[in-house]
């Protein structure tokens, strides 16, 4: 017998600290790398996938009026990934902004529709403003209420809450809010129920830009940010300095669900102008990406939300003059995404390959994993 | 009477057809929850599924004398390996690489949901226009594999005999999948793996393998599904509206069913009658719309009761969702 | 001539880095024999064991099986040789049953027949005499029920040299005797096992032989028939070794903290602590001895609010003001009043620190809600920071380097220099020195020692009782939850501690 431990062929552990040049070298490889996988599936319809990023490039920045396109497609997406992002801290998986966009377009567009001649002007968009983020933050309470007191399992809770509120809208879609009967539309909304515009943008990029900084702030300089921080970090050491755990967690839940809400009433008062089931559309699931491969951090979801809304404008001019359909779009960000996703994996590990020799070995106990290596204490 | 007698086993045979591609997505996110990795993407993977079961019978049956039976097994295989596929990056990403499994899939339904646009939508560029199936391929998808005077029999046989054979197959893999996860060795095993993986790992299970296992086999019978509604309720056409959200309520009858598979057959059924009651049962108190909720509605309710009663055999597996390292302790 | 040894160590060495677990230990054991391995916390008794069941290699020496030599890399490789060890911590699935538990991970191959399965289950509990139903779930188990559940495991594998790691620091004394019946039964079965145990009566009580180790050392082997509780302390402990930590009188010392008749119980519904009484006095250590899970932890966590309190008073009295009830106060308040508490828990991290965070970020655990302002005050935790960096010689890049990162000891200094910094009147620490080197254990000797000068009650809970005899003043001695002795530090010695801290000599209440 031989009397060496057998090593499995790959060791992990856990690492900290790699410098930040090479960080920064893995992750922005992994986006080439999702490149280069992105322009394999381009090249597989026949089309030069040069040409194609090119075309991606110009049709989203191409043109002052691409440009606005493209900011209007990453202003819900970077809104929603801000909302996300203290959830996640704390380590409670809210996968429900796409609901609480929706429940926050819902109150907004009922003032809307309903109070819009007896609001005066600017009255009335703080009023959906307001409605639409407190509705969203009542939607988001929900889950975080039964998390807190029965520990509800909250990825399940707040996805199913998804789908009954985008319900709710196709109901009003088809029936109390429905415009011209048996159109399944809801009507336009006035002009004063509309955001006005800067620069030919809705101003919900203001906002959105407003919401980053302040998001930063709350996260690093506040109470209620160390508060999170602590509890995603140690639960334990959280009661320990006297944290209430589940209050943190009900009103930071309220939070998210406020600017998704807020988020939700830029969409149908900004970019819509009307309330229709698709109002999300994915946006609440795709920032959740965004949040997570930012690290957290409000600056960096800027960043790829970016990235993200470029990919998706570009995807349509795409369609428009090489014939590439649009969901390649979707097929690229998913790629990115994984790929970004991997990469971590790289800076967080490390790999510790057993030396050539001892292969020969390793073969005859493939499977031999049984051990963990002996790195304890010598006693507990 | 008669008259709603026959209202009624219409309704049950359309609930039983919406519920099939239901089933086999349910019966899929079982398995891969069973060993505690949580798969949001199945939309994704139902999509794909659809997308690339369609083209490979259309291009089977392009090939030329073509055999309805031959068809329908390329149709299953199809899913299943484009299913698997996408599990396969779940899985190397989430076990391997040890990702977040929330976030790995919801990128995974962005990439699956792209993929099955992209393969639809491709197809009919290429094809040129309208992509479909002969009829005397679709009566092999859609129509009963029993004799007819079977289903002709008053009430039961439209009920039980009626349906297409993938109801059948579902049923199969349904008790198949319960004797496997309740009374196998291996299943036994699977379990343990979803419950505690270090419990797993220091009875000798070779943990990764198990997750790896369940996850792409998983992911090739939640891919079937999504074959299976295109084949059946759209008609063997591409229709990527109708397929939108079938996903989630797979995901959303897991829970329902308390992750247990025989659960999952009348769970995708009654999730098949709340799918299609607005269309049957107009009740003027109710706005049809909003039956539409009730499934996600039923499902909140019934997590939160589980969680209320805290009984153990009706928990999520115990490490659902979390990555698992040995050396973290 | 001697009959072939069951199992056989020769010469065992292993190191973990610098530090030597087991130096050269010899031992033998007979089938149809109790062997009881005998040591203080520390003294590489799990260690040694862990080798036997494959989880750690030795570095040197032999291990003989049946009289051959053996290389045991892997815990399957242990089940193959015979060996099954019940380990601490005990890993078992909660939803299963007992009988799935059992089968967990095992290569018979056919169908899962739990028929058959709960049939040998039963078997093996009725040859042995465990009391346990199969079929019962693991969630629904004590935690006696599921050492036996772990037990059979073992059983089911077919081993026959079997290892117990302290088995009855969980159990009850009626438990205890349960276990030690089934014990005899496996002895006499012809079974060989070893029980790690630092409990002298149930040494006395179980075993055949007793092989005793310290610090890593190797002492002896006697027959348990031909030795005496006395005898075993002497070979356990040593001899006082002197270690010159300063112990300078404080003048005028004030009752500070008065628990009296304190009970509490643990999740499972064990009683974890059983009428302790005992006063803290201002300008005082009081030392807190016991064999570990002794009830220290909860004892702390009581005080510090954060344990539930079945029964008891804990009156705090703070200087120059009258005495109050700690008893359902918020740990918060505690907090504020003046009782600080530095955990070292057996991850360093798990309790008091946050791991991702750096030296400032830890000081602000304690003050993070100070004032009316939403915002945190950063600066004067960053100062705290700067100011434990430069006293206690914290080895980071800076304050902001995540304690994660950081060593043992550093992580040490950073808990144990913030509950200082606090100014409290009351300082409880636990396992400080855990896993530190000699020098920065004194440091933080020194700096305990300072604050007891101020006038501050100190509370030191540890492990090595050189140390207790010559830092502390008095030295409270916990055994199973219950106070066995409270001791004048100057006067005792370390045959004393350990007796009370095994009972053996207090008053038998078991």
């Amino acid at each position: 017998m031989n009397h060496k431990k057998r090593e499995p062929w790959i060791r992990l552990s856990k690492r900290d600290g790699m410098t930040s040049w090479k960080v920064w070298s893995i992750r922005i490889g992994s986006i080439f790398l999702a490149l280069v996988l992105g322009g394999l599936v381009i090249a597989m319809t026949g089309v030069n996938p040069f040409k194609a990023y090119g075309t991606i490039i110009s049709g989203s920045l191409g043109k002052a009026s691409a440009i606005r396109q493209t900011v209007k497609i990453a202003i819900p997406l970077l809104g929603c990934a801000l909302a996300i992002a203290p959830c996640f801290k704390m380590h409670f998986w809210n996968i429900g902004a796409e609901g609480q966009i929706t429940a926050g377009a819902i109150a907004a567009s009922y003032f809307a529709l309903f109070w819009a001649d007896r609001l005066p002007g600017p009255s009335l968009i703080l009023v959906m403003g307001l409605v639409g983020a407190v509705a969203g933050g009542l939607w988001g309470l929900i889950p975080a209420f039964f998390k807190a007191r029965w520990n509800t399992n909250e990825t399940l809770f707040t996805l199913m809450m998804n789908y009954i509120v985008i319900g709710i809208v196709r109901w009003l879609q088809g029936g109390p809010w429905e415009g011209r009967a048996g159109s399944q539309i809801i009507p336009q909304f006035a002009p004063n129920a509309c955001l006005p515009r800067v620069f030919g943008i809705h101003c919900g990029w203001i906002i959105v830009l407003v919401l980053v900084l302040l998001m930063h702030i709350y996260m690093t300089y506040t109470k209620h940010g160390y508060e999170i921080a602590v509890i995603g970090d140690s639960i334990n050491t959280a009661r320990y300095a006297g944290m209430n755990v589940g209050h943190v967690m009900m009103r930071t839940m309220f939070l998210s669900g406020a600017i998704s809400g807020l988020v939700g009433f830029i969409l149908v008062s900004g970019a819509n102008g009307t309330l229709n089931d698709g109002v999300a559309g994915g946006v609440g699931f795709t920032a959740i990406t965004v949040a997570w491969l930012s690290q957290l951090n409000a600056f960096g979801m800027v960043l790829i939300s970016g990235m993200l809304a470029i990919l998706e404008k570009g995807a349509e001019t795409l369609q428009t003059r090489l014939a590439v359909p649009t969901s390649i779009s979707d097929i690229i960000t998913g790629i990115l995404l994984f790929c970004m996703l991997g990469c971590e994996f790289f800076i967080n590990f490390r790999m510790t390959f057993r030396a050539r020799k001892a292969k020969k070995a390793a073969a005859e106990t493939a499977a031999d994993s049984d051990e963990s290596p002996a790195k304890e204490a010598v006693e507990s | 009477m008669s008259e709603f007698v026959t209202l009624a086993v219409a309704l049950v045979v359309a609930a039983i057809t919406y519920g099939t591609p239901l089933l086999f997505g349910t019966l899929g996110e079982i398995l891969t929850e069973k060993s505690g990795c949580l798969n949001l993407g199945v939309e994704g993977i139902m999509f794909t599924g659809g997308a690339v079961g369609l083209a490979g019978v259309y291009y089977y049956e392009k090939m030329g004398s073509p055999n309805g039976f031959v068809a329908v097994i390329v149709g299953l295989l199809c899913a299943f390996l484009a299913g698997a596929l996408c599990s396969l990056i779940f899985s190397f990403l989430t076990i391997t690489l040890r990702a977040n499994q929330n976030v790995t899939g919801l990128a995974l339904s962005i990439f699956g949901t792209g993929v099955g646009q992209f393969v639809g939508e491709r197809m009919r560029v290429t094809e040129g226009g309208y992509i479909a199936i002969s009829n005397e391929m679709k009566i092999f998808f859609q129509n009963s594999p029993f004799p007819r005077f079977l289903q002709d029999l008053p009430v039961i046989g439209p009920i039980l005999f009626k349906n297409s054979i993938f109801f059948y197959l579902g049923l199969l893999l349904a008790v198949v999948l319960f004797l496997f996860i309740n009374r196998s060795r291996r299943g036994l095993y699977l379990r343990s793996v979803g419950e505690s993986p270090a419990t797993a790992d220091a009875a000798g299970l070779n943990v990764t393998l198990y997750q790896y296992l369940a996850t792409i086999i998983g992911g090739g019978i939640s891919a079937i599904g999504g074959m299976v509604y295109i084949m059946t309720i759209a008609g063997c056409v591409w229709n990527h509206e109708g397929l939108a959200g079938v996903g989630w309520l797979a995901v959303a009858l897991v829970i329902f069913c308390m992750w247990r598979p025989l659960n999952a057959i009348w769970g995708s059924i009654l999730f098949g009658a709340l799918m299609i009651l607005y269309l049957r049962l107009v009740l003027p108190f109710i706005p049809t719309q909003l039956y539409k909720i009730l499934p996600y509605v039923v499902t909140v309710i019934v997590l939160i009761f589980s969680s209320l009663r805290n009984k153990k055999e009706n928990q999520p597996p115990a490490s659902l969702g979390l990555s698992y390292f040995r050396e973290d302790r | 001539m001697e009959p072939v040894c069951a199992i056989e160590l020769r010469n065992i060495t292993k190191r973990f880095g610098d530090v030597v677990a087991n130096d050269r230990i010899n031992l033998c054991l007979q089938r149809g024999e109790i062997l009881s391995l005998l040591g203080e916390n520390g003294s590489g008794k799990t260690t040694l064991m862990n080798m036997l069941s494959g989880i750690y290699y030795p570095d040197e020496g032999e291990i003989l099986v049946g009289g051959k030599p053996v290389s045991i890399t892997s815990p399957r490789e242990a089940f193959h040789y015979g060996i099954g060890m019940i380990h601490q911590h005990y890993k078992l699935v909660d939803v299963f049953t007992a009988a799935e538990n059992i089968v967990l991970g095992l290569d018979e191959g056919g169908k899962l027949d739990m028929k058959a399965i709960n049939a040998r289950v039963r078997e093996i509990c009725e040859k042995y005499g465990f009391d346990i139903d199969p079929s019962q779930k693991v969630y629904d188990m004590s935690v006696s029920q599921k050492q036996t559940v772990e037990i059979i495991k073992v059983l089911y594998r077919g081993a026959d040299i079997l290892i117990l790691d302290e088995p009855t620091a969980v159990l009850t004394p009626q438990e205890t005797d349960k276990l030690f019946a089934v014990m005899r039964n496996m002895r006499d079965d012809g079974k060989a096992i070893v029980i790690i145990t630092h409990k002298l009566h149930e040494v006395m009580a179980i075993s055949d032989k007793v092989a005793v180790l310290r610090k890593g050392q190797y002492i002896g082997t006697v027959n348990t028939s031909e030795t005496s509780p006395q005898a075993l302390t002497d070979m356990m402990v040593g001899h006082s070794v002197t270690l010159n930590i300063d112990r300078p009188h404080y003048e005028d010392p004030q009752p500070r903290l008065s628990v009296s008749g304190l009970s509490c119980f643990d999740d499972e519904g064990v009683k974890r602590l059983d009428d302790v009484s005992f006063t803290a006095m201002g300008g005082e250590i009081l030392g807190i001895a016991g064999i570990s899970g002794s009830g220290q932890r909860e004892l702390l966590e009581c005080i510090a609010g954060l344990h539930p309190i079945a029964q008891g008073t804990i009156m705090y009295t703070p200087e120059g003001k009258s005495p109050s009830d700690l008893v359902g106060k918020t740990p918060m308040q505690i907090r504020k009043a003046g009782v600080a508490m530095a955990f070292v828990p057996e991850d360093r991290l798990g309790m008091g620190l946050v791991g991702s965070m750096g030296m400032t970020g830890n000081m602000m655990l304690r003050s993070w809600r100070k004032g009316k302002s939403a915002f945190v005050n950063r600066k004067d935790p960053n100062e705290l920071a700067l100011q434990i960096w430069k006293d206690l010689e914290v080895v980071t890049p800076s304050t902001n380097f995540p304690v994660r990162r950081m060593s043992g000891g550093n992580v040490q200094k950073v808990l144990v220099g913030r509950e200082i910094a606090s100014a409290p009147s009351v300082l409880m620490t636990a396992y400080a020195v855990r896993g530190l080197d000699i020098n920065t254990s004194y440091t933080i000797y020194h700096l305990l020692t300072e604050q007891k000068m101020k006038g501050v009650a100190v509370v030191y809970v540890g492990e090595d009782l050189d140390v207790l005899l010559e830092l502390c003043d008095r030295i409270l001695v916990l055994c199973g939850g219950k106070v066995s002795g409270i001791v004048d530090a100057r006067t005792t010695t370390k045959e004393e501690v350990g007796l009370l801290m095994t009972r053996v000599g207090g008053k038998e209440a078991e």
